[in-house]
């Protein structure tokens, strides 16, 4: 899923500072799941808002609301009316959902989340980068664990002078993703795999070529 | 000869070679590295010159190369290339570069994370790792191609190219030995490793090495640090990942009076090279005296490996 | 002036603090005027947005009374209420609103005297901060700060 934290609030009422009706607009999703932008932050938020706006002395009306989705036209179109009576939209969502609603609406969004990776969970209230979006998986060769996301230096050939002790030398916080490719393939029985070369990556398919699109031709409508 | 490198022609002959390290200046000095080269001079076949070194800046690495190269000291830079600081189009511009001022020797790096240097906002490229970076100067060199696939003009540059190792790094010594094959593999006709302190782990290391038959593929030099004081090596001990610094090097220059620590030190990298040069397989040693190199001379001459050979 | 009367909502476990203040009551202990108790099920039911609410409603301070450590009946939600408010008290601090403001205590049902003592304190302490800086005058407690 894609993972994201709250932005500082003093950023957010800076954002807000010119409106005083907004619609603080949830994401049922990814943010849901990582606490950061479902219906419950979006309660939080509203609180907070307007608590710190009435220290200033401003009264904020803030319609809470939470899609099902804010990355898809359809769900995006369910709230016309309640934009039309807000000065601003703050989006709660991932930053695809920013922007759906940007490109949706003539109204100022602005995003209360930092959209951080893509991830999974590693327990309750712990998330971790899995996947980078590269576009050209290579996870079947690498024993199921991605050196692109997880490897610091995104090391194909890893793992680098840096790796001791099964953590990663910028921080011990972080398991050296070669290391766990290599405990993999011994647990596999796949270490001869090891020695093929992962010969230079193709970036074209990851961000290197730009934005990417998908096209599914008997979807497309 | 692949190629016109000095350090190519040194081992070619069968000598057990000397590299040594000198870092670029913090600043738009020139002197500064001419004095620093200066102590390197008829010490070293080769002097490696750092590329933004623990991943500070630092004047660049090819600059300094060609001042070096042009310094009259007779010293044949060894230009070192991190991929964290360019992607494939800039290192290859760079490498035809530094082959036309004259620079014929190389090494492949990932290169330290930012995280480590004074740029910790800086984005880390590695458009290529280290391994792919020696797959692209081979073809370079040995196809006359750019990694690109299109034709190089002219004569492709010649490098002589290096790669580093670390036996002492996870997981452990098996799969360091397994990277180095594949640095051999693709390209990487010597090796540098990183220093060593731990002689038994290196022995273990080497021994896989020549199971593997690598040490005959590429010619692998030891590297070697002089260590200063007693609180340089329980800093490369405790805080220096992938650094494996046993104990009782750390006890003996405890138990030596503080101003007879650099000699102490110098004293226990002799002793470790002597150890070291009795290993089957190792070709040479790599001497990093960091912000030290005025010892290199006394370090060489110690250890029996002057004058160096004129080829 | 007229003398800060502070409003203290208490989140109050039902199987703790609830009794407490119970046991306060037919001690005839008495307790601050301010100090408005929420029976919840568990202190672990208490979520960040009802802490935030209380305040956004008007009160001065917010107490959320659980079980002694390891006496929860639910396992942990005492615990996860202590984590709740940590979390919450850094929201307070970025709204302005002084983290001290917001506390967790333990006690056991029998604690009565505990109970009147640390409504007692804690309405002290909220006094001597003075009403909450978010309290206006379109607040539906009325009181202008």
């Amino acid at each position: 899923m894609i993972t994201a934290e709250r932005k500082p609030l003093e950023e957010l009422l800076g954002y807000i500072a010119p409106y005083s009706r907004i619609l603080l607009l949830g994401c049922n999703e990814c943010v849901t799941v990582c606490a950061a932008g479902g219906r419950k932050e979006v309660g939080l938020l509203a609180s907070a808002l307007k608590m710190a706006a009435r220290k200033s002395g401003k009264e904020l009306q803030i319609v809470e609301h939470t899609l099902e989705r804010q990355c898809d036209p359809e769900y995006v179109e369910e709230v016309a009316s309640m934009v039309a009576q807000a000065d601003a939209v703050v989006s709660m969502a991932c930053g695809c959902g920013v922007q759906q609603m940007a490109m949706r609406y003539a109204k100022p969004v602005f995003p209360a989340l930092n959209t951080k990776f893509m991830g999974g969970s590693e327990r309750q209230g712990v998330w971790d980068e899995r996947c980078a979006g590269c576009g050209n998986c290579l996870l079947g060769v690498t024993g199921g664990i991605c050196p692109i996301a997880r490897c610091a230096k995104r090391l194909m050939n890893g793992p680098c002078g840096g790796s001791a002790n099964g953590v990663c030398e910028i921080t011990p916080d972080v398991p050296c993703a070669w290391h766990l490719i290599w405990e993999r393939l011994e647990e596999l029985g796949q270490t001869e795999d090891y020695l093929e070369i992962i010969p230079a990556k193709d970036w074209k398919t990851a961000q290197g070529g730009g934005p990417r699109k998908i096209i599914r031709e008997d979807l497309a409508e | 000869m692949k190629t016109n490198s000095n350090l190519e022609k040194v081992l070619a002959a069968g000598h057990l070679a000397v590299t040594a390290e000198c870092g670029p200046p913090r600043g738009a000095m020139p002197d500064k590295v001419r004095e620093r080269a200066a102590f390197l001079e008829g010490v070293c076949d080769a002097v490696n010159v750092t590329d933004n070194q623990t991943a500070m800046v630092r004047m660049s690495s090819l600059s300094a190369s060609v001042i070096i190269k042009q310094a009259g000291f007779g010293l044949n830079p060894l230009l070192q290339m991190v991929s964290r600081d360019r992607n494939r189009l800039s290192m290859q511009a760079d490498i035809l570069g530094a082959y036309s001022l004259g620079i014929d020797t190389m090494l492949c790096l990932s290169g330290d994370h930012t995280k480590f240097g004074d740029h910790p906002n800086a984005m880390n490229v590695h458009d290529l790792d280290s391994i792919q970076m020696l797959q692209m100067v081979k073809g370079m060199r040995d196809e006359g191609k750019f990694q690109g696939g299109q034709d190089i003009k002219g004569d492709p540059p010649k490098m002589f190219i290096g790669a580093a190792a670390n036996p002492f790094a996870g997981p452990n010594v098996q799969v360091r030995a397994m990277r180095l094959a594949k640095k051999v593999r693709a390209g990487a006709d010597f090796i540098q490793t990183q220093c060593i302190f731990n002689v038994d782990k290196f022995e273990q290391w080497m021994e896989i090495v020549r199971k593997m038959g690598l040490h005959k593929q590429t010619a692998i030099l030891a590297g070697v640090t002089p260590i200063k004081s007693v609180g340089a090596a329980r800093y490369m001990q405790k805080k220096v990942p992938g650094m494996d610094v046993p104990q009782e090097i750390v006890d003996r220059m405890a138990a030596t009076p503080k101003e007879k620590q650099p000699e102490e030190g110098i004293k226990i990298c002799v002793e470790m090279m002597e150890r070291i040069k009795k290993i089957e397989g190792v070709s040479g040693f790599h001497i990093m005296a960091i912000e030290w190199e005025e010892k290199v001379a006394e370090i060489c001459e110690k250890a029996g490996l002057l004058p160096r050979p004129q080829l | 002036m007229e003398q800060f009367e502070p409003v203290i909502v208490a989140f109050c476990c039902h199987y703790c603090a609830y009794t407490a203040a119970d046991t306060a009551g037919s001690q005839r202990l008495s307790y601050p005027v301010g100090v408005k108790i929420v029976r919840v099920p568990c202190t672990g039911k208490v979520d960040a947005k009802h802490l935030l609410t209380a305040f956004e409603k008007g009160a001065d301070g917010v107490l959320v009374a659980g079980c002694l450590v390891g006496d929860c009946h639910f396992k942990d939600g005492n615990v996860k209420a202590a984590r709740r408010v940590e979390f919450t008290k850094k929201y307070l601090e970025e709204i302005g609103i002084e983290a001290e403001r917001l506390e967790m205590v333990r006690m056991s049902a029998g604690m009565g005297r505990e109970f009147a003592e640390t409504a007692t304190a804690i309405t002290e302490k909220i006094r001597a901060l003075g009403p909450s800086p978010v309290k206006g005058k379109n607040c539906c407690c009325g009181k202008a700060a």
